[in-house]
């Protein structure tokens, strides 16, 4: 038995998330997968396909359930993606899953052709991204893959921060006629909506309200600035904390609200400093000339420190600690 | 369903005419691929004429035969077949190149008879096994081909591509492979060797057919021909510029654009070849 990975969040974030009366749900990763199974029983026309990964993309009762609707590829990314396009363009709806790094590297030629200018109805999914696999080292992180697919035409980018969003996620990824790509984590979260909430692509979703400090924040780091928006309230400092699932289309009108209705920005993101999501909020506040004091919070361009994801995200300050300690220098 | 049965003699005529086409489109573009287009061409004459279950008519048909080329940059031949054939007018290719024109330097899903957006190398392959793959999972009848180039085989996709195929035992997909021997820099076994090509694929697990990629009864049994529990990878040798004599196996001819004199003189080369065939 290996030692448990370090918990992304400290005893004091615990008892916040209790305080603010949030329940730890499974891993977003284990979400798509619940819920893939359950759209390709109903539609036989889904198909995964995997590059040796079923089992790290939980896909392994998956391809129990259902043999005839997987296909596995062997480790061979540019070949998961080819054929994830080529069974699109012969009306099957295809789920390429693959671990983020490999998927949107070694494969990115194919996301770009094969794919999105092909313009085929597959969905790529990017599994344990950002820096899901911690100690494994940088040639298992994905923080580029924001960057490199924003920079393609013809691609809707989903980043689900809670199992409401994966969830939500895959049936929109499901129900598209152009190309989409999923990523997501291996950690489990807290759920950060009620199940009636309302989920829309290119929509952000509101977390909490406050017009002192605006954290805009993507996929699994959404949760440590709700945590940090919660360490502060009870400080006097009231923070709105948006949830952007959708890296593209982006919603620039709820950025721009936030930009115009808070004192400060910040955004946070599983994602080197370039080409994510701050550098795309910066360009949405800049032209329309809304001029906050802002930061981005994500992974500075060095060689990722070395340790557990947990480790990582507090290295570079992608905690409840961390941003809070953030929001406090930006408004002083 | 869609599917036209030439004889070798109307092929032959039509070659010519494909070839003047081709070599006009590049002409009038001031760009595009002259010697791979005419080496190719034979191949593409056969699968349109022959072989493929598609025409403009059935285009949309979940059933037609699918041809997807994965070296997209002898997008002229191709354009010119499809015109031939009627998936677009002809007078189309007036606009090869030209500011606007969805007929750019290789193929894309905006004209009409193109199935996948190709022209980087080595994406035909995987693309096709994921087609032939759905094929296999609706038991659809339809097969699926792709065509190749000698310099594009040192993508290491295509192996990929190739291992899948005969790992889900795809009879459904045919490889070919346009060997001409010559690639952008000169002879591929200069370039990168990739010989012995036959043996490499049969150990991956293909049906391996070479033929004489001019040869219309030969190109055709060889595309037809069912191959139980094999993807058919099929070594087309032909030669680089065929038709023409000035550009038959001169590597600068791969994407070389003819002067106003050369084209006159290929065209009138051309008028030779159609008068004897007329005559024979």
């Amino acid at each position: 038995m290996s030692a448990p990975a370090p918990s992304l969040f400290t005893p004091a974030a615990k008892a916040m998330a209790e305080k603010i009366g949030l329940k730890l749900g499974r891993a977003n990763l284990e979400e798509f997968a619940a819920t893939l199974e359950e759209l390709a029983k109903a539609n036989p026309n889904i198909i995964a396909v995997t590059s040796d990964s079923r089992g790290s993309g939980k896909l392994a009762p998956f391809g129990k359930a259902l043999p005839k609707q997987i296909v596995e590829v062997g480790i061979a990314e540019q070949n998961l993606v080819g054929i994830t396009a080529g069974l699109a363009a012969c009306g099957k709806k295809s789920f390429g899953v693959s671990p983020g790094c490999f998927l949107t590297a070694r494969s990115l030629e194919q996301i770009k052709n094969d794919v999105c200018y092909s313009d085929v109805p597959a969905v790529l999914i990017g599994i344990s991204s950002g820096v899901s696999y911690g100690a494994l080292g940088t040639t298992h992180h994905s923080l580029h893959d924001l960057a490199v697919l924003r920079a393609i035409n013809n691609l809707t980018i989903l980043v689900p921060a809670d199992n409401f969003e994966s969830r939500q996620a895959i049936l929109a990824a499901a129900r598209a006629t152009h190309p989409v790509f999923v990523r997501f984590g291996k950690a489990p979260m807290y759920g950060l909506h009620a199940p009636a909430a309302h989920f829309e692509v290119g929509k952000a979703m509101t977390v909490r309200e406050g017009n002192d400090v605006a954290f805009i924040a993507t996929g699994e780091t959404v949760v440590h600035a709700l945590l940090a928006a919660g360490h502060l309230a009870e400080r006097g400092v009231n923070c709105r904390v948006l949830s952007l699932h959708s890296i593209k289309p982006l919603d620039a009108p709820a950025i721009l609200k936030a930009g115009r209705e808070c004192k400060a920005v910040i955004t946070v993101e599983e994602h080197m400093v370039h080409g994510g999501l701050g550098e795309a909020c910066a360009a949405v506040l800049m032209q329309a000339g809304v001029s906050k004091p802002f930061r981005i919070v994500g992974f500075p361009d060095e060689e990722t420190v070395p340790g557990a994801q947990a480790d990582i995200f507090r290295h570079y300050g992608i905690s409840m600690e961390g941003l809070s300690e953030m929001a406090n220098r930006l408004l002083k | 369903m869609g599917k036209a049965a030439l004889s070798h003699h109307a092929l032959a005529l039509k070659s010519i005419h494909l070839r003047r086409r081709t070599l006009e489109a590049i002409y009038n573009a001031g760009a595009g691929h002259t010697g791979g287009g005419l080496s190719c061409l034979d191949i593409l004459n056969v699968l349109y004429n022959r072989v493929l279950d598609v025409s403009p008519e059935t285009f949309g048909s979940p059933a037609r035969d699918r041809y997807v080329q994965s070296k997209g940059h002898c997008v002229e031949a191709l354009y010119a077949v499809l015109a031939d054939r009627g998936f677009f007018p002809e007078s189309d290719l007036k606009t090869l190149c030209h500011y606007q024109s969805h007929y750019v330097g290789h193929p894309t899903r905006h004209i009409p008879g193109i199935e996948m957006n190709t022209g980087a190398l080595g994406h035909g392959l995987p693309i096709c096994v994921g087609m032939a793959l759905a094929g296999k999972m609706d038991s659809a009848h339809y097969r699926v081909f792709t065509l190749l180039g000698d310099g594009e085989l040192a993508e290491g996709s295509n192996w990929e591509g190739g291992l899948a195929a005969a790992h889900y035992k795809l009879d459904n997909l045919v490889a070919i492979l346009d060997h001409n021997t010559l690639q952008i820099s000169g002879h591929t076994r200069d370039v990168m060797s990739n010989e012995p090509l036959d043996e490499k694929w049969r150990a991956f697990g293909w049906e391996v057919r070479s033929v004489n990629g001019h040869d219309y009864a030969a190109l055709t049994q060889a595309l037809t021909e069912p191959s139980p529990g094999k993807p058919v990878f099929i070594i087309a040798n032909t030669v680089k510029g065929k038709g023409v004599s000035f550009m038959e196996n001169v590597a600068k001819w791969h994407h070389g654009v003819p002067s106003e004199a050369e084209l006159k003189q290929a065209l009138a080369e051309l008028d030779a070849a159609e008068a004897k065939l007329q005559n024979a």
